[in-house]
Parts: C-alpha cells; structure tokens; sequence
C-alpha cells in the first residue's frame, strides 16, 4: 500500500499518487486514488446485514473473504435505482480491511496536476462534503475525490 | 566447529516454560506431601534441567539464580531441610523469579532487579541450614582444560601408566588414551609391558593386564597430561617423571589431577565460557525479540503421520473423481458417487484430524490456579482447598488461551465471596477448609467447565434489592431465584460488601459473560444459598467449525449453532399468548417461554408471519430459554466460521458468517445476543415467563 | 562407516544440541527421553556411544548405564555421562555402575566433540 490520503493531508496527495479511477453516481462523478483500488467486479447479491444502515448492502463472498459492500447512492443520499448491468463493485482497501463500493459504473483512470486539484467547497445548507478530500477539474468535468476513510473508514464501520 | 545455539535457545526457553510449571506445581502438591520423595525428586529435576540448558545455552542470570533454587531444593530432597510453609513460599517465590527471568531472556533484557535480593534470600535459607553444593557451574569440562596446551618450553615426561584390570569394562579402550596423549606432543619411545598377563588357563580376556611405559616431547604441563588420564584413572598407577626443563608451575607430581583454582570461576561469572571459539555467536546475542511472539503447537509425529495417510487417500479418491468425469459414460453414475462418497469421508477424517492438531488439554491453564487460590487463601486469611479434574480435556488452543481470564475471575470470585471465614463456615456447621472445584468435560460436542464452591452461594436477597436500587427489576416483580442471580452478569453489578483487594475492581462479571459468549459459550449460575454455588461454563470444541442447523427467513438463510438448540417444533396457535398486548409467549410443555420472531428482531419482510405455519426453535443462552420462530429448518451442516468484524464490524445477534456450498454468505446466529437484541420488546414476556 | 549414538536426556534442548554437535561430526543419532525409552529405541541397533543425562523421569542415567552393561552389546560402548560438577558422588556411581566417562554441564559444543574424542575410536 502506497500513502493514504489522510496521512498527507487532503489533496496534496495527489502529488504523489496522482492517478484516479473514476466512476459515476446519477449524473456526478467521484474518483478514488487508484493505488486504493484492489479490483472492479459485477454486481452479485448480497447477504444483507440485520439492522444495519440502509447503505450497507451486506456481505459477500471474495474469494473466501467476508466482503461488507456499501452502496455510495444510499450513503449520499442519491434515489435508488435498480441495479443495471453497468452497476459494479468497485474493491478498495481502507487501512487493513478490504470493502467493496456499489457505483452505477466506471468512467476513467485520470490523472489530475496538483494545480487542478482545489479543497472541498464550502456548500450552504445541509450539504455535507466532509466525506470529500477535494475536488478536481479536468476541461469541463468536475470530479470529487473521495476520502475513503471518511466513507468506509473505522469510523462508519466499526464501533 | 562453529556450531549456531539460536535454535536450541528457543527450545530450550520453551522446555524450561514446563519445566517452570512442574516446579510450581510440585512445591504446591508439596504441602500436603512433604515427604513424597518422588515428588521432590520431580521439582529438582525441574529446576536442574534448567540450570544446566540456561548454561549451556549462555543464559547465565537463569543459571546461577536457579543453581541457588537447586540448591535448597536438593537439601530438601535430602531431608536435610523440612518442607514448611515458609520455605515452600520461598520457593515458589523463587520459581517465579526463574519464570521472569527466562521471559527477560526471551526477551533479550536484563535480569530484574529482585532477582539479587531473591537470590541474598534463598542463599541465606541455605547458608541456615547447612553447607551448599559445590561450586556452582565449570567453566567447561574438566577434560579439556583450555589452558593445558599452553605451557612452558618442551620438555621430556616419562609416563608409567598401568589402567586398572577393570578398564574395558567401562568402555574405554587403552589405544584412545595413548592417541590423546600423542596429541599434547611427540610420543619419542613407547614401551608395552605385557608381562603381567597370566597364562592362558587363568586369563580373563576381559580384563586389562597391560601397562606402558611412553617417553613424550611436550609442552604441556603435567596437569594437563594427567587429564588425558581423567577416564582412566580410577584404580590405576600413573607416574610422571620430567626428565629435563622441569616446568616449575607444575602441580606435584601427584596432587589430585585436576586444579580447581584452574577451572572453576566464582558463581557471579557461572556460565562464562572459557572456550573462546564457542563463545555465544553474535547471532544468538542479536537474537530479536520478536522471535518470542511466535506461537507454536506442538504435534506428535504420529498425528502429522496420520494427516499424511489422509491426504495420501483423499488423492486417491479425487484422482477416482476425476478418471469418472473424464471419461464419463451415464452407466458410470453409480460409481462416481461412491467415489464422490468417499472422498467426501476422506475430507471428513481429514478435517478431525487437522482440527485435533490445535487441540490441547485444558490442564494447561487449569495448572495455574492451585498457586492462585493458594495466595488468595492467604490474603483473605481464609483456608481453601482447590481440587481439579478433567484436566485432560481437550479443547481448540485457541479456546484454552482465552477461557483464562474467565475463570480466573471465577475462581477469584469463589474465593471471595464465595467461601465463608473459618468462623462463619464452622458455625454454619462446615468444615473448617472450603473447597472449590474445578472441573472439564465433553458432552454432545461442547465442553464444559465448572467451578463450584462449598461457600454460602449467592444472597439472592441482596442482589433483588440491588437489582431493585439499580433500576434492573421492580419491587413486585416475582422472579425466580435463577432469573435474579442471572442479573449479576449485568455490567457494573456488584454484590460485594466491601471493595477488597481482588473481586471489587476491575473485571466484573460481565466481563466474563462477554469474554466466553465470545468464544460461542454460555455461562449458567446454579446456588444454593448456605450450601454454595456453580458457574457453569459451555464452550465450542473449536473456534473454527461449527455445528450448525440451516433455517430460513423469507429468502434468507441463517446458520444456528447445534449446541444452543433445546427442541423444534411446528407450534399450535392455542400454545402461543400475548402478555399485555405485547409480548409474545409459546407454551412448551407447561413451560412459557417467550417468542422471538427472528424477521422481527432481523427487520425481514418476506418471512411467514402466521406461526402456525412457521416453526419454533427452543434455544438456550444466557441461561434462558427462548422460542425462536423462523420459516423453515433446512438440516444441519458443518460450518467454518468467518469472523465479521476482519472487514466489518461485530453485529449484534451474529456470531460470524459462513460461505455456503453454492458461494454465497449465510449469518451464524448468536443466541445471547439474539436474546439482547429481542430484549427490551420482550422484557415484559420475560418476566411474565418466570 | 557411520557410526551410531544414543543421546538420552529428558531435556530437549539439550538433546537438540547434542544430537545436533555429534551430527555435524558425522555421527547417526538416536534420542531418548529417559532410560526406559532409550532401551526401548535401542534395541537391535548397534550403537558406538551413549551420551546420558543423570537426573531423568522414570529411568535416571545410573539404571540405564547398569541395563546397558547388562547387554552384551553393549558390553564395551563408550558411555559419557552429562553431570553437572554438584554431582561427584553420582559421578562415582556412575564409574561404579560402568560408566566410561562424564561431560560437565554447562558445555559448549566443541568440547562435547573434544570429550567425545577421548572415547571413540
């Protein structure tokens, strides 16, 4: 495993690990660092967790591992949507744990300069961006960068 | 030769971790047989074979300390001391420092700081009660004295040397004698005098009748000389004659053969080595410290035999599987499955077998508390005898290492509260000594493990109204006794008196609830107020496998864990009421016992809601019966448990998952907490149940 | 030829060791945990040296000497006994029951070989 986001500090991590896998969720687009991706994969059913939060999926079954699966549309509060055949999983590691992403299907690997990269905006209202380590412009696409920990980390999924 | 210690160190530091555990024992068996010479016997060779590896193997704080342990151990062995409390106390004190010191030598550090005064003690004890043993380590053998070589100028030795008649009988063979010797110089005349030997009608051709006469250029000195003689000289004549340059630092001529000024090192450098070639490489100094982490098991050859047979047939079968598919023919289905059979009975005996690898008997943590409950005895000053059985039980290694703390608290618990003062015991008409028993056994693929006490047993009374004062039960509440004790387990709930020095802090009860639920095991209170009490511990053979009953819940499947189920049935709607409107219960044979619809406490939607046509599970845990509804049952299945929280989270009511035979991910079901969770719905069910 | 020794020692550790140290200098070893289980390990094998503990559960290294000297395999097989120096008097029963020689513990592995070499030919 390369540096986190979190150890250096926000977006200047992507001066060292620059590369981004994109994905979509309704019409935004997110990306994560690239060095954090484990595998891409297809959607397949869940064993759902009892009285777990409605983003948390479930559990499955990677090659023998015990896999929680989180459904970024749920977690932003995005409507739901049946799940087509570009729905996918993206496979990310967060510190030891190994968790999967449901998105409604990937884009791009992009590079982003470190002078495209700009902190989170400041969003009035209940919007909240923490779960974002900065957003990346490339021509006319605005990209948020995810803060996997924020998302998938510790905090949401142990207690 | 270079020869690398590292590996033996390691062995040696394990071995000495039994040999620690037979000295504390035997010291505390000690007291009520002072004068079991076996027994004594058992505990000196523990301590001595750890004296002689820690020197061999350049631990020399264990060494010498334990050489000064030995030492006492060995006047008792020869009944030259008594066995009394105080020196038993002395020793196992001393047992415990060796216990330290071999964890600092795992370690890498140094010795602790005790170990001087410990050691002033036990030499003390000692000097009291007559002379010690001799010196305590060599600095090498004897034979070899490293300083025999490098002598003086050359000289001229003649050697008379007439070995004792008896001399084959111990082995030794004249010839050797005479090679070691050319070795310290040049051998210039050698004279063979056979003139001692008897005629053929009275020979004994197995006794030695020869003697020589050998002239040696050398510059050895004659005590090194005289070693060469070391194994022969009993009963023998050896004379020395320097013919020219006498060495003038040579002992007498026939001064005892061996110098100990020359050989012996004082105590505080026991363990030096002499050899300078053979001294501790660098290697074993640098040795890391991490390499104490490792866990290890250890296998007795004939179960890695008996996993090699195994997979040597499982390769059979599978390559019979195989032969079947490829050349597959519909006429062949019958022969495919007695294959497919017996490669799945292979599997079977396979995974017994890999799982009896980890197995190990619970003696190995049960041999810790006569120490405890001994020390304890004495802190609350009152007189408690532990007695143990089935220590032979045998649970997954994993279990036994945790299972400690539990019980520890348990015992501590009995000792506490649980056995009276002498005055309280004799006025209630007991013996003056409380017992406490601990015992281990299998039954129906669970082990057991009580702990019962002679003591007043739980005071019910004081706990109600704790329980009351605490909020937990209301004044009119009309609970049975069980349900009442079942409450000492709630978190921060404490019956004791006072706060004393071992039960009132840190660790409650329950702690050791949480601690053996999670293991999958379930721990039961039976009291009696006045006669006593017993915890009752149920434990799963292993942490990996686990017998299961698939059930489902609308398209759900869950595993059950086969120890917690009492009973199934499909219930009648006449056996099933409602407290209050509330809460649910099913009458089970006069008994009332409270639902728990397992899609309600899951939140499933597509599940049977009518429980008439659904089915009831009785299951056990906590110590409480409940009736869990579910869909359907779908048979019972061995599972290999996989721990949820290594990617997500513990949940509540699941005690791991599982991966099915078709890939996917079924939940293994965790009663207690199943219980916790339907909890607060059902408090009214439950109590109304009582 | 390769020759054959019997090590006994209930510690094994320093079984380890020496089996180890007589290894290096080419010999074919056989351990024991105690007498008993070396007779029994022993038993029509031809063994040029025994290397024995005193102190051992169930057969200590003086009984094993005697049983050994008792076989008329055995007749005339170095045997080194490991001591330690608080030991002179098992010392003694140890040459009184046949013993051919003894290594003080603590060693270090080249002065095994050294003693070793005072009674193998």
């Amino acid at each position: 495993m390369s540096t986190t986001l979190r150890e250096t500090g926000g977006a200047s991590a992507a001066l060292d690990n620059d590369q981004f896998l994109t994905f979509r969720l309704a019409s935004e687009e997110y990306a994560v660092p690239i060095l954090r991706v484990q595998e891409i994969k297809g959607y397949s059913a869940v064993t759902p967790i009892p009285n777990a939060p409605s983003y948390i999926k479930g559990v499955m079954n990677l090659r023998g591992t015990v896999m929680p699966v989180l459904d970024l549309r749920a977690k932003f509060g995005f409507e739901a949507t049946e799940f087509t055949k570009f729905t996918v999983i993206i496979v990310v590691n967060v510190g030891a744990k190994v968790v999967g992403l449901v998105v409604d299907g990937v884009s791009d690997v992009l590079k982003f300069d470190h002078d495209a990269i700009e902190p989170p905006p400041t969003l009035g209202g209940d919007l909240d961006t923490s779960h974002l380590t900065g957003m990346a412009k490339q021509g006319e696409r605005l990209v948020a960068l995810l803060d996997l920990e924020r998302i998938v980390g510790l905090e949401s999924l142990s207690r | 030769m270079q020869i690398d210690l590292t590996p033996f160190r390691q062995t040696f530091l394990d071995e000495s971790v039994e040999h620690v555990a037979a000295m504390e024992e035997g010291l505390l068996s000690l007291e009520s047989r002072p004068d079991d010479n076996e027994l004594l016997n058992s505990i000196f060779r523990a301590a001595h074979s750890i004296k002689g590896g820690a020197g061999s193997f350049g631990f020399e704080d264990v060494a010498h300390f334990t050489h000064s342990a030995e030492n006492l151990l060995d006047k008792l062995r020869n009944g030259e001391i008594r066995a009394e409390r105080a020196l038993v106390d002395l020793l196992l004190r001393a047992t415990d420092m060796i216990k330290l010191l071999l964890a600092a030598a795992r370690a890498n550090e140094g010795a602790p700081g005790e170990m001087a005064t410990l050691l002033a003690e036990l030499d003390q004890r000692l000097a009291h009660g007559g002379a010690a043993l001799a010196a305590p380590l060599s600095a090498g053998p004897i034979a070899v004295a490293p300083s025999a070589v490098s002598s003086a100028a050359e000289r001229r030795v003649t050697i008379h040397f007439t070995p004792s008649t008896e001399l084959f009988h111990t082995g030794m063979d004249p010839l050797l004698v005479l090679r070691d010797l050319a070795s310290l110089g040049k051998i210039v005349r050698a004279e063979l005098d056979a003139e001692q030997i008897p005629i053929f009608e009275v020979l004994e051709p197995e006794s030695c009748h020869l003697s020589w006469t050998l002239e040696l250029a050398t510059e050895a000195n004659d005590a090194a000389l005289r070693d060469v003689f070391l194994f022969v000289e009993d009963g023998a004549r050896l004379e020395l004659t320097t013919a020219n340059a006498p060495d003038t630092l040579a002992p007498p001529a026939h001064a005892a053969s061996v110098s100990p000024a020359q050989h012996a090192l004082p105590a505080g450098s026991a363990g030096a080595t002499p050899v300078p070639s053979s001294a501790p490489t660098p290697a074993a100094a640098k040795r890391p410290a991490a390499a104490a982490e490792n866990a290890s098991i250890r296998v007795g050859v004939e179960k890695v035999d008996q996993l090699i047979n195994l997979i040597g047939e499982l390769v059979i079968s599978q390559s019979m599987v195989t032969d079947v598919v490829n050349h597959f023919t519909p006429d062949r289905l019958q022969q495919l499955r007695e294959s497919v059979l017996a490669m799945q009975r292979n599997t079977r005996d396979l995974q017994e077998r890999v799982m009896a690898v980890r197995m190990v008997p619970i003696g190995s943590i049960f041999s810790r508390y006569p120490r405890m409950v001994r020390d304890l005895s004495g802190t609350f000053g009152k007189s408690i005898r532990l007695e143990l059985e089935g220590e032979e039980t045998e649970l997954d290694k994993g279990v036994v290492e945790k299972v400690g703390d539990p019980l520890t608290h348990l015992i501590r618990n009995s000792c506490d509260h649980g056995i009276e003062t002498r005055e309280k015991r004799l006025a209630a008409g007991k013996s003056e000594e409380g017992v406490i028993k601990l015992s281990a056994f299998t039954e129906g693929g669970a082990v057991y493990v009580e702990i019962s006490d002679d003591g007043g047993g739980l005071d019910t009374e004081r706990i109600r109204r704790k329980a009351v004062e605490k909020g937990l039960m209301r004044q009119d509440d009309t609970w049975s006794d069980e349900q009442i004790h079942q409450l000492i387990f709630q978190p921060a709930f404490s019956t004791a008196e006072k706060v004393t020095d071992v039960s009132g802090r840190g660790v409650g009860m329950d702690v050791v609830k949480k601690n053996v639920e999670a293991l999958g095991g379930t721990v039961a209170i039976h009291s009696q107020r006045g006669l006593g009490a017993r915890f009752r511990i149920k434990l799963p053979l292993t942490l990996a496998i686990l017998d299961g009953l698939t059930l489902s819940v609308g398209r759900q499947m869950y595993i059950l864990p086969l120890v917690s189920i009492v009973e199934s049935f499909r219930p009648r709607s006449e056996s099933l009421k409602t407290v209050l409107g509330r809460g649910e219960l099913m009458i089970v044979r006069s008994e009332s016992l409270p639902l728990l619809r397992l899609h309600r406490i899951f939140g499933i939607d597509d599940s049977v809601q009518d429980p008439s046509k659904a089915l009831v599970v009785v299951v056990e845990g906590d110590g409480r019966r409940v009736a869990l509804l579910v869909d359907e049952l779908c048979g019972q299945q061995q599972v290999v448990i996989k721990n949820l929280d290594a990617n997500f989270r513990r949940v509540e009511g699941v005690m791991g998952a599982t991966i099915m035979g078709d890939g996917r991910i079924a939940l293994i079901l965790d009663v207690p907490g199943l219980i916790r969770l339907a909890g607060v719905a059902n408090d009214v069910a439950l109590a109304a149940a009582s | 030829m390769t020759k054959t020794a019997l090590i006994v020692d209930d510690s094994v550790s320093m079984r380890q060791m020496v089996a180890f140290t007589l290894k290096q200098a080419g010999f074919q070893v056989i351990e024991g945990g105690n007498g008993k289980e070396a007779l029994d390990r022993v038993k029509g094998q031809k063994v040029e040296l025994v290397i024995t503990d005193l102190n051992m559960p169930i057969m200590d290294g003086i009984s094993l000497v005697k049983e050994l000297r008792a076989k008329p395999d055995f007749k005339f097989t170095p045997i080194l006994l490991l001591t330690t120096e608080s030991q002179d008097t098992k010392k003694q029963e140890g040459r009184a029951a046949g013993a051919t020689g003894w290594i003080v513990k603590p060693f270090q592995p080249d002065a095994l070989l050294k003693v070793v070499a005072k009674v193998v030919p």
